[in-house]
């Protein structure tokens, strides 16, 4: 803009004469960074309740017997779990949240690149939110989250439909945020602002939009044939009807398996920037983290049938897909390996933020090795539908996602609202949950491999130590989450002034005030440096001038 | 498109007015030119995003022709292929009045313009108007009648009993079915029936699908072109700013060749 620009205040500074012209400021804002807490404070509702219905399975799991819900009602809760999760938590989370109040930032622009398309996302993800929750209140759904054919389209008598409304209404959310980051991270960079000066995390977010825009509108009309087939009795997906029930898995997980990159790709730019910072080095191996995330990308396309070995899919496309698997380990590796390098001999600071990111280094090499594990044909088809392949999930998005999402709310908290959390609760909390995440789910691993298959609410007894420990675990975990909970809020309220950079880190978004001002920048940066810029000799002085309690 | 009209934007944004620049340019873009770029982009990757939902249709089209090529051959019969041809050449004839609409911005012709754009209307509404009829066919069969008109004003009945909308009450009319049926028997398959199991169902359920999701974005298309009318009758679009008429552009072109594809796809199998 050729106007001169006024200093400008903090995005959540309030001028409004009252309470209704308060929450339209809220409700009808285009500032990303207010949508951004619009979608923290709706994803973490979801994310709550995910949580609680996760609570009722594994209250259930703890004795052999159906004691606490029937079958019917168990697999109802379940699948609330999976749909909530994976729909409503896991794919919007880390775009959603810190991609929208970050990509601005850090690509030194004032807002995205479609503002209104912004706010309409959010307005989309609450709508879907509210179908899928009153197909929830209304009774529940029980096809699980993969709405399999031809149970979900003929034989279910509960509400697919909502749920299905729901979670395709939901899609179109991501759809808009993935063509607002990628037109965004396109046409406005900052002047020398390069693609190979970028942060990583935006490298992660544009590949992740990728995928968004190239998965997510199949699963919509897989979904939207699903419904229609429910709604009219017509057999695309039903044998009865000359239809073929495998095309509704290869539709869905055309769509579902590059899904997991949508909600771990995030989390490996939010691990990039964490590690580059609390090592005061910068990241080695750049290009090749910023190439594996499209690799990821691309690859991810590919290996969809993994998920459908003990179909009656050809033996002989069952080895292709098993052969392209393993070759996503090898953008993965490429990743855990470059975080491992940038290590060693960085000034490591053991703050709340690098605690689970390094947690998440070794929940994802779990989580990922083992998936190794199930991308083998044989082993597969041993543990096909038992805990070990719930064990794999949880380790990649629980351990994976979710500690990459808190690490990331805690490293850009000072950032979001100007103030500090409390570093010791966090430090406690991160532990907490590290260590309640692998007594929930290192035990399933067991179980699995011993033959317990998921989504019976009934076993034989022999499976109940390990499953009482699963769910003491899961209990740990809960605790985890809700401490941050509480002192994030608080807070707000008496965290200390964090000031602009509390983390000394190189990125545009600690170049602005904390919180930034509504376009971000009192003049747009020209940046001139690569994205993890620490002076060489970074490490040798922090650890020259280090003194108990000093702040890095 | 509506991402660069200009609206009120709440009121903490305007630190300056708009006396630098035109009143089209947000202010977190730097250059009319960059606005203009980012519109484009953004519409281009929500038309691939187009293309992968209609793909979904189009492989599901691509097994079922695959396992059942016969029952595809004798079911595109049914569909009137005189019609269909009609409304290709309607939609491609609207294709060239939008790119002469985007055409009549750029010089800053607007009565040029809006004559584009309001025929381009006429004939998107066409299109609906021929392709309702079309359905009004096949729902006038369902009902025995022989026609839409005879159907509302209780004229001639169909002489073979025939519903070509899936259901329940789906019936492939009896002789080609038999023949057919001699056909899958002959493969190996269970023998077809031509009632709702058939697979003649599946021909109509994934044209039924299609076209209808085709049909909802040509109401989209439509209310673009409307809007774009609109606001190139208020004077908002000049030679210098004429992007909304290019990108609504863009989406209606891709309508088109939805169309291309599925007019050969469903009409012309036989």
């Amino acid at each position: 803009m050729a106007t001169t620009a006024l200093p400008q205040r903090g995005y959540l500074h309030d001028d409004t004469p009252d309470l209704g012209e308060w929450i339209r400021s809220w409700l009808f804002t285009v500032d990303h960074k207010r949508i951004a807490i619009l979608y923290l404070l709706a994803i973490n509702f979801f994310f709550l309740l995910g949580g609680l219905a996760a609570t009722f399975v594994r209250i259930e799991l703890i004795t052999p017997q159906g004691d606490l819900m029937s079958s019917d009602v168990y697999n109802r809760m379940f699948t609330l779990h999976g749909v909530i999760m994976i729909f409503f938590f896991l794919i919007p989370a880390i775009p959603a949240v810190l991609g929208n109040f970050l990509m601005p930032l850090m690509l030194g622009a004032r807002d995205l690149a479609f503002p209104r398309l912004n706010l309409l996302s959010w307005y989309l993800y609450m709508f879907g939110g509210i179908f899928a929750l009153s197909a929830a209140v209304l009774g529940g759904v029980d096809t699980g989250w993969t709405f399999y054919t031809p149970f979900s389209s003929t034989y279910s008598n509960s509400n697919v439909i909502l749920t299905i409304t729901g979670a395709f209404i939901m899609g179109f959310s991501s759809i808009a945020t993935a063509v607002n980051f990628i037109a965004t991270t396109h046409k406005m960079r900052a002047p020398g602002l390069t693609w190979f000066r970028l942060p990583l995390f935006v490298w992660a977010m544009y590949a992740t939009s990728l995928v968004i825009v190239l998965a997510t509108p199949v699963v919509g009309i897989a979904l939207l044939l699903v419904a229609i087939e429910r709604l009219w009795g017509v057999g695309i997906f039903d044998p009865a009807l000359g239809g073929d029930p495998l095309l509704f898995q290869h539709l869905f997980w055309f769509y579902s398996h590059p899904a997991v990159y949508i909600m771990i790709l995030p989390a490996f730019g939010v691990i990039s920037e964490l590690i580059s910072t609390f090592s005061r080095k910068r990241i080695f191996g750049y290009e090749f983290i910023a190439f594996s995330s499209m690799a990821i990308a691309i690859l991810g396309f590919l290996v969809w049938g993994h998920h459908m070995f003990v179909s009656s899919q050809s033996v002989y496309s069952s080895l292709v897909f098993s052969f392209i698997t393993m070759l996503i380990a090898i953008p993965s590796a490429i990743k855990v390996f470059n975080w491992t390098a940038t290590l060693y001999k960085g000034s490591i600071s053991y703050r709340t933020p690098m605690l689970y990111a390094l947690g998440f280094i070794g929940l994802f090499v779990i989580g990922g090795l083992t998936g190794i594990f199930l991308g083998v044909v044989a082993i597969d088809i041993h543990v096909t539908d038992t805990y070990f392949v719930v064990a794999h999930f949880h380790y990649v998005m629980v351990g994976g996602t979710i500690m990459a999402y808190l690490g990331g709310i805690h490293f850009w908290w000072p950032k979001m609202t100007g103030r500090m959390y409390n570093e010791i609760w966090g430090g406690i909390s991160a532990l907490i949950i590290f260590v309640g995440f692998n007594m929930t789910f290192f035990p399933q691993f067991v179980l699995g491999y011993l033959g317990m298959p998921r989504r019976y609410h009934v076993y034989p007894e022999e499976f109940q130590i390990l499953h009482v420990l699963s769910s003491a675990g899961a209990t740990v975990l809960a605790v985890g989450f809700i401490i941050p909970i509480i002192y994030l809020m608080l807070s707000l309220k008496t965290g200390r002034i964090a000031g602009d950079n509390p983390w000394d880190a190189t990125g545009l978004e600690w170049k602005t005030t904390s919180p930034p001002p509504t376009h971000n920048f009192e003049s747009i940066p020209v940046v001139t440096t690569e994205a993890y810029a620490y002076p060489p000799e970074a490490a040798a002085r922090d650890a020259a001038e280090w003194r108990p309690g000093s702040p890095l | 498109m509506a991402t660069t009209t200009p609206t009120a934007k709440p009121a903490p944004v305007h630190e300056h007015g708009h006396e630098a620049h035109g009143r089209e340019l947000m202010h977190h873009f730097e250059s009319a030119q960059q606005q203009k770029e980012t519109a484009t982009l953004g519409m281009w990757v929500f038309l691939v995003t187009e293309i992968m939902l209609f793909g979904g249709i189009f492989m599901a089209y691509i097994v079922y022709r695959w396992a059942f090529p016969e029952v595809w051959a004798e079911a595109a019969h049914h569909l009137n292929t005189p019609l269909g041809a009609v409304n290709t050449v309607v939609l491609l004839v609207s294709s060239l009045t939008v790119a002469l609409a985007v055409n009549a911005a750029e010089e800053g012709n607007r009565r040029r313009l809006l004559t584009m754009l309001g025929i381009t209307l006429l004939l998107g509404a066409t299109f609906l108007v021929i392709k309702g009829f079309e359905y009004s066919e096949k729902f006038a069969h369902c009902a025995g009648a022989a026609n839409p008109v005879a159907w509302v004003t209780g004229g001639a009945r169909l002489e073979e009993k025939e519903c070509l909308v899936p259901g329940r009450n789906f019936i492939f009319p009896q002789a080609h079915g038999a023949e057919a049926a001699t056909h899958g028997a002959e493969a190996g398959h269970a023998q077809p029936q031509v009632g709702p199991g058939s697979p003649y169902q599946l021909f109509y359920f994934l044209y039924f699908v299609a076209t209808g999701l085709h049909a909802v974005h040509m109401v989209i298309g439509l209310t673009i072109v409307s809007i774009l009318t609109f606001i190139a009758w208020r004077g908002v679009i000049t030679p210098t700013y004429y992007t909304p008429i290019e990108v609504g552009g863009l989406y209606w072109h891709l309508i088109d060749i939805i169309w291309v594809f599925l007019f050969p796809l469903f009409y012309l199998v036989h």
